[in-house]
């Protein structure tokens, strides 16, 4: 049905799912550092977290995935230029979408992140002193698993989103499965049946996605109540 | 690094060709997508099986692809179809500025459907039986009292959702519209000047989302007065 082309496009299928699993474990680490940025006591810090946030969320994936595509390569050759390097530098586009899409979900965590630590009563954690645990302490066994559980459902969401933003990278020229299928579209003159095929694809990753979220969510409201309605 | 914006002034008329675009795109692809998206909710809602379950894999599928694959089916996909190429509807279909709209109409669509859906079912109990109280039909229950409670109540998420569309606009330059993304293309291919190309793009999206919450802060109080905390 797909003349062959199956197999290649799995292989996009699979660099897919790396770009958007890496791409995450960047986005969660910037986004707990903007989450500590945006909540710090520290004027200047505070900023600098709510800047990032608010423009990295008010311009399209796009935009900034060229922007950094194209503007990285050309400061990355002057740079490399002004060390006296000569050789022209191809920036990967792997790296390169791995990158971005760590910054732009890095915003969108922080404020995920901020959210579920606000919403724990400041009482457990003056609980927490009380029973002369360090602030470390009262982070590591207090906030922390209670965070994990807030967060999950606004983590969901952003890995959908993330898993489907990925098709972006093929537009710089990344070999993921939207790009295969396009040249495999263009071979064949069958456009509709590659493109319905990634499309299913990506259905099946947000699919099980769900799932296994949905797991991980049971399993840390464990003991907890919920309103009935 | 300095940044030139010299030749930005000189080609400020391809931005405003784009932001023009971008707002047309935006505009219809909204105005279509929210039209849709008030019977599939009706149907999300209701209790028939045969309404409730197509209006869910509707909503289901579209939201778990991503819209560039969406919109590579509609533009480049049909295509495939002899009968497509032959029909009447073929001078619109190959039209990139149709087939955008169509792809973003039918996301928006099952976005919104899913956030009215959830609106319709967050009904006071008191506000239904009330109107049942007073002899309404079912009709005249959804058309006096459901819907417009309902789209009211609506209003701040529907926000964020046209702050997505007005982000997922940049996709239209993808399939060669010239939209505020795709006049930063033209001028980048133009002057390789890629910093000063989408850094201006993304200040233009900057300013309109600005503008749009705005436009939403304006609109949720005159609508939402009612929810609103009381201040005596």
């Amino acid at each position: 049905m797909l003349h062959g082309y199956g197999s290649s496009i799995l292989d996009g299928a699979w660099l897919t799912l790396n770009l958007a699993l890496l791409a995450m474990a960047l986005a969660i680490s910037l986004g707990l550092v903007g989450a500590a940025c945006r909540l710090s006591p520290v004027k200047w810090l505070a900023t600098l977290g709510e800047v990032y946030a608010t423009v990295v969320r008010g311009i399209p994936d796009l935009v900034l995935i060229l922007l950094v595509f194209y503007g990285g390569q050309d400061l990355v050759n002057r740079l490399a230029l002004a060390l006296g390097y000569e050789q022209y530098i191809d920036i990967n586009p792997f790296i390169a979408g791995v990158c971005t899409m760590g910054f732009i979900f890095g915003a969108y965590l922080s404020e995920t992140f901020r959210g579920a630590f606000m919403a724990i009563p400041r009482g457990q954690a003056e609980a927490g002193a009380a029973y002369g645990m360090s602030g470390l302490q009262v982070f590591w066994r207090i906030s922390v698993p209670q965070m994990v559980r807030l967060a999950i459902p606004g983590f969901t969401n952003n890995w959908l989103v993330l898993t489907k933003s990925t098709a972006l990278i093929s537009v710089i020229g990344l070999q993921d499965m939207m790009f295969k299928a396009k040249n495999a579209a263009d071979a064949t003159h069958q456009p509709f049946t590659f493109f319905l095929a990634v499309a299913a694809l990506y259905l099946l990753m947000t699919s099980l996605s769900l799932l296994l979220l949905r797991g991980v969510e049971k399993r840390y409201s464990v003991g907890c109540r919920t309103a009935d309605l | 690094m300095m940044l030139d914006y010299s030749l930005i002034w000189q080609n400020l008329p391809l931005y405003l060709d784009g932001i023009l675009l971008t707002l047309k795109v935006l505009l219809i692809s909204l105005a279509c997508g929210l039209a849709l998206a008030v019977p599939l909710a009706l149907m999300r809602v209701s209790r028939a099986c045969l309404l409730r379950y197509p209006a869910w894999l509707y909503t289901y599928v579209i939201r778990g692809t991503p819209m560039l694959v969406q919109l590579f089916l509609i533009y480049y996909g049909l295509a495939q179809f002899e009968a497509v190429r032959g029909s009447v509807l073929w001078p619109y279909l190959s039209s990139a500025t149709f087939c955008t709209c169509l792809a973003f109409a039918i996301n928006t669509s099952a976005y919104s459907a899913e956030l009215l859906a959830g609106s319709l079912r967050a009904t006071p109990r008191g506000e239904i039986e009330a109107a049942r109280a007073m002899g309404m039909s079912r009709l005249t229950l959804y058309r006096r009292i459901l819907l417009p409670s309902a789209l009211r109540r609506a209003l701040p998420q529907y926000s964020n959702e046209v702050l997505m569309m007005l982000q997922t606009t940049s996709l239209a330059s993808i399939v060669t519209l010239v939209d505020i993304t795709g006049a930063a293309k033209t001028f980048n291919a133009r002057y390789y000047l890629p910093f000063e190309a989408f850094i201006t793009a993304g200040l233009i999206y900057l300013v309109l989302t600005f503008m749009l919450v705005r436009l939403f802060k304006l609109a949720e109080r005159r609508w939402l007065a009612y929810l609103a905390p009381r201040k005596h």
